[in-house]
Parts: C-alpha cells; structure tokens; sequence
C-alpha cells in the first residue's frame, strides 16, 4: 500500500549532525518500509487488522513535552521506581525521577546518543532487524527517542524501571516512535514497566520498539500496560533474545487504544531458558486489539507458558495469534499455550488462532482456546448468598481477568488494572464500589 | 417460620419427595436424617431453588411468602441461607469480594445503605477470628484448594456474616475431622437464638452431639416416617433405620 506523501518526505528528511551508522539505519528502514508498505488484511499477519484507514492518516510531530505536574500525578502509577516520562514521544526531564540505584543505568536515547554511541550502535535493530514489521521499519526510520536500559551483571534491582509515555489530546495527531533498547547483564533481576496513558480523546500514533538482551541467568519482569484513550493508534514490537537459564515473563495489559497491535516475539536460544507469556485485553465500543506472539524454541530444554485472556463488549474486537516453533532436534521442550475469551455482547467478536510448528519429536506441547461462558454452578452459588444475577456474572468476570492479574506482583499495578477492569464492565454488573476498601 | 405442606417433587420425571409436611418455629433447631436415597438432598436442592427439581404438589412458606414464588437470591435476601454440602470453587472470586457483595445485596433488599467499609472490615475480622481462620484467606478465591474442612469453616462463616432467620446445613459435617466438626459446630451454635431457626440434613448422628437438635425426623423413601427429639437420633445410631420403615408409619 503506497505511503502518504507527507511521511515519504519526513522519510527522506534526515536529522542534521548525526552519526553516519545512525542515518544508515534510518536509510534502511526507510527503504524497506517504502518497498512493502504499510500492511494490508492481505497479509496473513494482518489479516483480521485492517490499517488501510491509518495508511491515509496524516501524524505530525510533537513540539513539547509540557505537562503539568497534576496531570501526571493523575495518571501516573503510584510506586516507587526509576522513573523516565515522556510526552507524546518527548523527553520530559522535569517529570521524570530517574533514582539512580546501583548497578543499573537507565537514561533517555536522546541522551544515550550524545555519549559513547558504539553500544547503541550495536544493540539498535539487532534483535529486530529492518524487516521485523513495517511499523519497525518505520520507528527506525523516525525514532529519537526512547529509553537505554543496562542491568549489572549481577545485580538484583529492587525498584522497579518505570517507562512512563503520556500521550496528550493535540488539536492535530502526532506520532512517536520509541524506542527501547535493553540489556539485562549476567545473573541479574530486574523489573520494567512500559506505560501508555493518554488523555482523553488523543488520537496520536505511538509506534514503539522494544529489544531485550538477556545474558545467562538473568531475569526480567517486564509489564506493558496500555491504557491509552479509544481515539489512540498503539504499535508496539518486543524482541527478546535470551540466554541460557534466563527467565522472563511477559505481562501485556491492554486496557486501550482505539486501534492496538502488539508483536511479541522471544527467541529461547539455550538451554534452561524459560518464558511466561501472560496476556489480558478488554476492548469496548469500537475497540480494535491484536495481540500476536511468537515463541521460537530454538533449543533443547527449553520452556514456554503462554496465557491470554480477552474480554470484549459493545462491537469491539479482538485478535490472538500464538505461535509456538519448536526447532529441529529442540528436544524436551515444554510449550503450553492458552487463549481464553468472554463476549460480553452479541456483537463483539474475537479471532483466536494458535499455531505449533515442530520439528522435533521428544516434545510436550498443548494449545487450546475457548470462547466462554460462565460457570452456571459458580452463578448459582452466588445468588445463592443473595447476589443478584447481573453482579454474579460481574463478579465472574472480574474473576475471569483475575487469573492474569493475580500474577502481578506489584500491588499498586495489581489494584490499578482490577479497578480499571471493574470500571469498564457494564453498569448492569453493579461493581464499581466493591472492588474499593477492601485492604485489611 | 417454614411450613412445608405436602410437598411432592421430582427430578428427571421420577417423584422423589413423596408428601412432606414440616413445621419450623423462630428458636428451633431441627435434624431431617435418613438412609441414602431418601430424598434428603432433594428436599435441600428444592428449598435452595435449584434447577431441575419439579414441585408438583404441596405449598413452602417462609415467613407467611411463598417460596416458590422467590428467586434464588431473594430466598437468600430474605434470610434463608443454605450451607452445601459441596460448596462450588470460584477462581477468581476473592471471599472479601463474596462476603461484602452479598451483605450488600440483603441490605439493599432490605432498604438499608451498604455497609461502611471500616464497619464492614471490623465485622469480617470478628467473624474470622471466631471461625480460627487466618485472615489472608479473604484475599484468596472462593473455595480454591481449600481443604474439605475449610470448605465447611467458610460456609458456616458466610451465616455469621450474613446472620440468615433460617440456617439450612445440608451434610454440613461430611468430609471433616473431629477438630474441624468442633469449630463448624461452634460456629453453628453461636448462630442459636430464639429468633432463628436451623434446619441440619444429615446422614450421621455425630453431628447431632455437637449440635443438640429440639427434633429430629426421619426421611424414607421422600416421607417423614417418623419425628421425635434427639434420642430418636441416638436411637438411630444404635439400631439403623430398618425398624423406622418396618413400623407403620407416625
């Protein structure tokens, strides 16, 4: 699909005074982006995500990062972290609380690119390559911003790294396209939150990319929660490449968007390396959110866990895509992979489609998903302490998310997406006051 | 306060409860045994308001309603609370999320404001503590890997939040160990006053030395064969139910 003229002229605009490896890349994802173009339902990827809408769309580019103090304290997370915030793609320095801990530097891109460049220069589009996806390409072409993020090799970070990306209501839509370069040296632990918020109504692109490297026996907890508003176009692509006995887990909570696609794909190159892939989507009114995710057992002894649970209301719509490859000669690999849905209403619709691919033989691999209903033993019980039917059915709802959310091990974020949950249930569930005050 | 009349019901087109007539008063506490089969846990399923149980003849009053005219959750509402005997895990449910909804629920059916939430807290923490529950329990899910004995401590724990006008225990003491039964039936006793009533279905008499019933009737064959006070129990225990079907019926 031909791109619009304006972003072929922002492609072939370079930055002044950066480094030739830099505007390399940039040249080459410009290319590649211009050869295939954005993706069309076409494409087997895309097949259930329409973007020829977006294609014709005109983003311009963020001139400030300002924001007020109050707006952030309204939506940003309560916890004690490491700090970075960004607006509508922009640094914000002000706003940001980098806490410095040892053993862990965490800085903006921007500010990574004035320093020793040779790192970045590696580590930028390794894991991703240029032809990852269109949308890559084009954060290649385009990014300035983002985060580094390097972990000490063997050092457990206590805080938590909090990426904070606030996108704000422009009277005419931007785009941004971070990206997020991070490394978790040997024997390390550490937690990354990736954030998006908006305000209401803003109907910005953001186009991020992530790339995690995980030396052996490192460990990360990475959270990407997005609650970005219904009128928001969200993109982001996570490469993980990890090492022998490495853990991570993945948790995708996609509350957001008006348009949502996520790619993630980890790469278990040795032995002994682990993944959890733990997903949760609510989508209402119109809401679009494709969650696809690939895990590539490229070696024996290694293990997957893959649990995704959608809940959609009103027309909106959802998508998974699992895949799960297991290598030739991979053998006794674990690959469990579940995608679980609930519609809420008679016209929202949900495309679930999960995919093995192996070629080895000494393998244990299930998959299954299912579009469900509720428990008609656990409904009656309910009423039967004198709940009504409607807040019965709330209730298994919100318990439905819960297997997801009991997995997060932070309780201002576990608290956050519980109410942002009971929150968009309809209001004939009758939940809103229940899930509050109830801490001992 | 529950006047069974005649009450004839089936389930799959085969009558199982065959005429029963039973009276309950505010203060009582009665015991319904009787063999296997006999129609004891119908005649529960039937006044919990289950699917696929037909009553095809006779009345139940509660509190001067008709209780087949009532929901599920307006039995409960209105104070008849039913302990299972196979209380259903709810993953993902959390009990505090139960326990506050369903107070909740009654009060609002009986036109009082919800609970304020530090009112609540201090009557939940109360009522845990006298049930020997640790109080993390509230944060966990309904039911899920409780052991057979917590299944039962919850249960008798949702009454003493809930405080029902009709406690309904069916098989309330299958499945738990002698120190399990001490605290189900203490729970249970502490519910006792003279504006409530108990009705316990059972197979076993054991239970009936933790909680002394005011009468004691037999089920057989979907009939009351026979009523008396707790040393019909005893006297079941000793000898069976063999001699209660061969008399003539009471």
């Amino acid at each position: 699909m031909s791109l619009p003229d304006t972003l072929v002229k922002r492609l072939h605009e370079a930055p002044v005074g950066e480094p030739e490896w830099l505007a390399e890349k940039r040249r080459a994802g410009a290319l590649h982006l211009e050869t295939v173009g954005f993706p069309t339902r076409r494409d087997e990827a895309w097949k259930y995500t329409d973007m020829s809408r977006f294609s014709s769309l005109e983003f311009g580019q963020a001139d400030s990062a300002e924001l007020d103090q109050a707006r952030l304290d309204a939506l940003k997370l309560d916890i004690d972290a490491c700090r970075l915030v960004f607006v509508d793609g922009l640094f914000n320095a002000e706003l940001s609380d980098p806490a410095p801990s040892a053993g862990v530097t965490v800085m903006p891109l921007s500010q990574a690119l004035e320093g020793d460049q040779h790192a970045i220069s590696e580590q930028l589009g390794q894991l991703t390559g240029i032809d990852f996806s269109a949308f890559t390409a084009l954060n290649t072409a385009l990014t300035g911003e983002g985060v580094v993020v390097n972990i000490g090799k063997g050092q457990a970070i206590e805080k938590p790294i909090y990426l904070l990306f606030i996108s704000r209501n422009n009277s005419a839509p931007v785009m941004s396209h971070p990206r997020i370069l991070v490394r978790c040296g040997g024997e390390s632990e550490a937690t990354l939150i990736e954030h998006y918020v908006g305000e209401q109504d803003a109907a910005n692109l953001t186009n991020v990319v992530t790339e995690i490297e995980m030396s052996p026996a490192s460990r990360l907890s990475h959270y990407k929660l997005q609650e970005a508003s219904q009128s928001e176009y969200h993109v982001a692509s996570i490469q993980v490449d990890q090492k022998r006995d490495t853990n991570f887990t993945s948790h995708n909570l996609n509350l957001g968007g008006a348009v949502v696609r996520n790619d993630i794909v980890t790469d278990l190159n040795d032995e002994n390396a682990t993944v959890d892939l733990l997903g949760l989507f609510f989508g209402q009114d119109r809401q679009h959110i494709d969650n696809h995710t690939k895990v590539n057992h490229n070696a024996p002894r290694t293990y997957s866990n893959e649990n995704y649970k959608g809940i959609l209301d009103g027309r909106a719509r959802g998508v998974f895509n699992g895949r799960v490859y297991i290598k030739r000669d991979a053998q006794q690999v674990l690959g469990y992979q579940s995608n679980a849905n609930l519609l809420l209403s008679d016209r929202a619709e949900i495309d679930t489609k999960p995919e093995l691919e192996i070629y080895a033989d000494d393998v244990q691999c299930s998959h299954g998903t299912t579009t469900g209903q509720l428990d008609e033993n656990a409904i009656f019980a309910l009423r039967a302490r004198g709940i009504d039917e409607q807040m019965a059915r709330g209730l298994l709802t919100l318990a439905f998310a819960n297997e997801v959310m009991q997995r997060i091990r932070h309780g201002a974020l576990t608290d956050r997406v519980e109410r942002a949950v009971a929150g968009k249930l309809p209001d004939r569930f009758n939940l809103e006051s229940l899930v509050e005050d109830t801490s001992l | 306060m529950l006047e069974i009349k005649d009450l004839h019901a089936t389930v799959e087109g085969n009558e199982i409860l065959k005429g029963i007539t039973l009276s309950i008063k505010p203060g009582e506490v009665h015991a319904i045994m009787g063999p296997n089969g006999a129609g004891k846990s119908t005649l529960s399923a039937v006044l919990a308001g289950r699917d696929g149980y037909e009553v095809t003849q006779g009345t139940i009053t509660f509190d001067g309603k008709d209780l087949m005219e009532m929901e599920v959750e307006e039995r409960a509402q209105a104070g008849l609370l039913m302990g299972f005997q196979y209380p259903v895990e709810i993953p993902g449910v959390k009990n505090i999320y139960l326990l506050k909804s369903a107070l909740n629920a009654q009060r609002a059916a009986r036109g009082l404001d919800e609970m304020p939430a530090p009112e609540f807290m201090k009557l939940i923490k109360e009522k845990i503590a006298f049930m020997k529950m640790d109080s993390s329990f509230l944060h966990r899910a309904v039911n899920e890997g409780f052991s057979g004995g917590e299944k039962k401590r919850n249960e008798i724990l949702q009454m003493l939040v809930l405080q029902p006008k009709l406690a309904l225990l069916d098989e309330i003491d299958s499945g738990l160990d002698i120190d399990a039964m001490k605290v189900v039936a203490e729970g249970v006793n502490s519910l006792r006053d003279e504006n409530r009533a108990i009705l316990m279905v059972t197979h076993y008499q054991r239970l009936l030395d933790h909680i002394t019933p005011d009468q004691v009737h037999v089920l057989i064959d979907g009939r009351i064969a026979k009523s008396g006070d707790r040393h019909l129990a005893e006297e079941l225990e000793a000898r069976g139910y063999e001699w209660v079907i061969e008399e003539p019926a009471a």
